[in-house]
């Protein structure tokens, strides 16, 4: 039976083009940027190549790309660059529902004797950026709030958060790895200083990524080695991976546009189906600011790792908030702080789309999943036969 | 074997999707009802017992794969058993029986011990009620 991909936010397969384009740099044109010899610099120029193409995907200048590892040392290069710069402004704006990478960051910050502000949500996930204004003090060096989160697909209001925090003379700092190469990116538009990107969430390879720094802004390097990447990040630098993640962009820009009507279009008939099928469901995360490609759902009774495996067994592949599939054990941070108990929390259920996702993907899963739902709630306590 | 699956045995897999005992009884001799503060998991365990025996069990579970067939598991291997038999039952011979739970799971074997502690406890003071009612008259 085919498998059928719905966890498109986890990762995403890497586009046959891109390992393509990646190939030669493993044997061919191995050698390492910093040589001066032919092979030395055809790596190095594939690299400014690469540069180039990322820039031009979120309209940043070349020099205001460096490439990272990934997401998650782009996040911890950003907000730990910017906080160690300045002795004087030791405080953080973020939010409640940032990824790991941001939270963690945070809080080892705090452990060093910052001071962190966690700035709650609504209902459906969005700041208030009332609220960012409002925790702004004389030592605050950075906001950094996510462009859209990755398990409810909410879309924060980031021209309004990073105006606010230009005002104060605050930089900001947004983690768009959820939005890169699915939503077109501006840099200039949104005002941000500093952004996040992942390759592989955008059929890029794993481990490279990008922090966009924008010029003239203050950050101590993350890495400290042979001067690679302008002095900000040393390293011998990954190379095919850089130049897999140049050539994912430049496709990523192509099809966008078509993507980002197509994927909506799959991801509202199954926000409007699953509850058409299904009594008890919620819908996690903003009816319309949201990514393309999130539907997150509650649905009542049922545990999310028991759905995910009844969808496993039909070879459908989804993902949960619920404590019970993390190696933590702890209930999704963002579904509790959108005010869900922790029943609902651990009853969600999402789907993530992209690409190679079809109509008859979509229409499997709503063939299945009420059996599923009614089979585990014919087992679950929390519903009591009626009598 | 796709991912999730392998996470599990095939013992455990094989309860998850035919889980025996499912169900509520009605007037059990002994209910215990256990949550789990550390992931959520809720289990309710009913039993029928007669001349110290258990006759019968069924079980209500709100939880993941390896709470649903600990569950199923603890069910079958209850019946016929005498209270003291039932009693040596743990959390690990639960999950022994399934042939293994991985790590992060075996909080969810406990689950399934406390339920079933919990209704003998619970059949226990049913009857020593039922006997000092039965002293009063």
């Amino acid at each position: 039976m085919k498998r059928i991909y719905l966890d498109y936010a986890a990762t995403t397969p890497t586009h046959p083009d891109v390992v393509e384009a990646m190939l030669p740099y493993f044997h061919d044109y191995f050698g390492n940027p910093s040589s001066i010899y032919s092979y030395g610099q055809e790596a190095k120029g594939a690299i400014e190549k690469a540069r180039e193409q990322v820039a031009t995907l979120i309209n940043a200048r070349d020099e205001e790309i460096v490439f990272t590892s990934g997401g998650t040392e782009a996040d911890n290069f950003a907000i730990e660059g910017v906080a160690f710069s300045d002795p004087e402004r030791r405080h953080i704006i973020t939010s409640t529902i940032e990824h790991h990478a941001v939270i963690e960051t945070c809080k080892f910050l705090e452990s060093r004797g910052f001071e962190v502000t966690y700035l709650p949500v609504d209902s459906d996930g969005l700041v208030d950026p009332d609220d960012a204004r409002k925790a702004i003090t004389g030592k605050t060096c950075l906001i950094s709030i996510m462009h859209a989160n990755n398990e409810i697909g909410t879309i924060q209001p980031i021209v309004e958060l990073a105006a606010i925090a230009r005002e104060a003379g605050v930089y900001f700092h947004t983690d768009a790895v959820q939005t890169t190469g699915q939503l077109p990116i501006d840099v200039s538009d949104l005002g941000v200083d500093l952004l996040s990107i992942s390759a592989h969430k955008l059929y890029g390879p794993k481990g490279i990524g990008a922090l966009y720094i924008r010029k003239g802004t203050k950050l101590v390097p993350f890495m400290h080695g042979g001067g690679q990447e302008r002095n900000r990040r040393g390293s011998t630098e990954n190379v095919p991976g850089i130049v897999g993640f140049g050539k994912a962009t430049e496709i990523a820009l192509k099809s966008m546009g078509s993507e980002i009507e197509r994927q909506t279009g799959l991801r509202d008939r199954l926000i409007k189906g699953i509850p058409e099928q299904i009594n008890g469901v919620r819908l996690n995360g903003h009816p319309t600011m949201r990514l393309p490609n999130n539907v997150n759902v509650s649905i009542d009774y049922v545990e999310g790792e028991s759905m995910l495996l009844n969808l496993d067994l039909e070879n459908i592949c989804a993902s949960t908030g619920s404590a019970c599939s993390s190696s933590s054990l702890e209930a999704s941070h963002v579904l509790l702080a959108l005010g869900l108990g922790h029943e609902q929390a651990h009853s969600s259920l999402r789907f993530t789309m992209g690409k190679w996702t079809t109509e008859e993907d979509i229409d499997r899963v709503m063939e299945v999943l009420p059996g599923i739902v009614n089979r585990l709630r014919a087992m679950s306590p929390l519903l009591k036969s009626q009598k | 074997m796709t991912d999730i699956q392998s996470l599990y045995s095939e013992k455990v897999m094989e309860h998850f999707r035919n889980p025996r005992n499912v169900g509520e009884m009605e007037n059990p001799d002994g209910t215990g009802h256990v949550g789990n503060p550390i992931c959520g998991d809720i289990m309710e365990l009913y039993v029928r017992i007669k001349d110290n025996v258990i006759t019968d069990a069924k079980f209500k579970t709100f939880g993941c794969g390896a709470a649903i067939a600990t569950s199923s598991m603890v069910t079958e291997m209850v019946i016929g058993k005498t209270i003291d038999e039932a009693l040596e039952i743990s959390n690990k011979t639960v999950a022994e029986a399934l042939g293994g739970l991985p790590a992060a799971k075996m909080h969810c074997s406990v689950l399934a011990e406390d339920a079933l502690r919990s209704a003998i406890e619970d059949y226990r003071s049913k009857q020593k009620k039922g006997k000092s009612k039965a002293k009063k008259k």
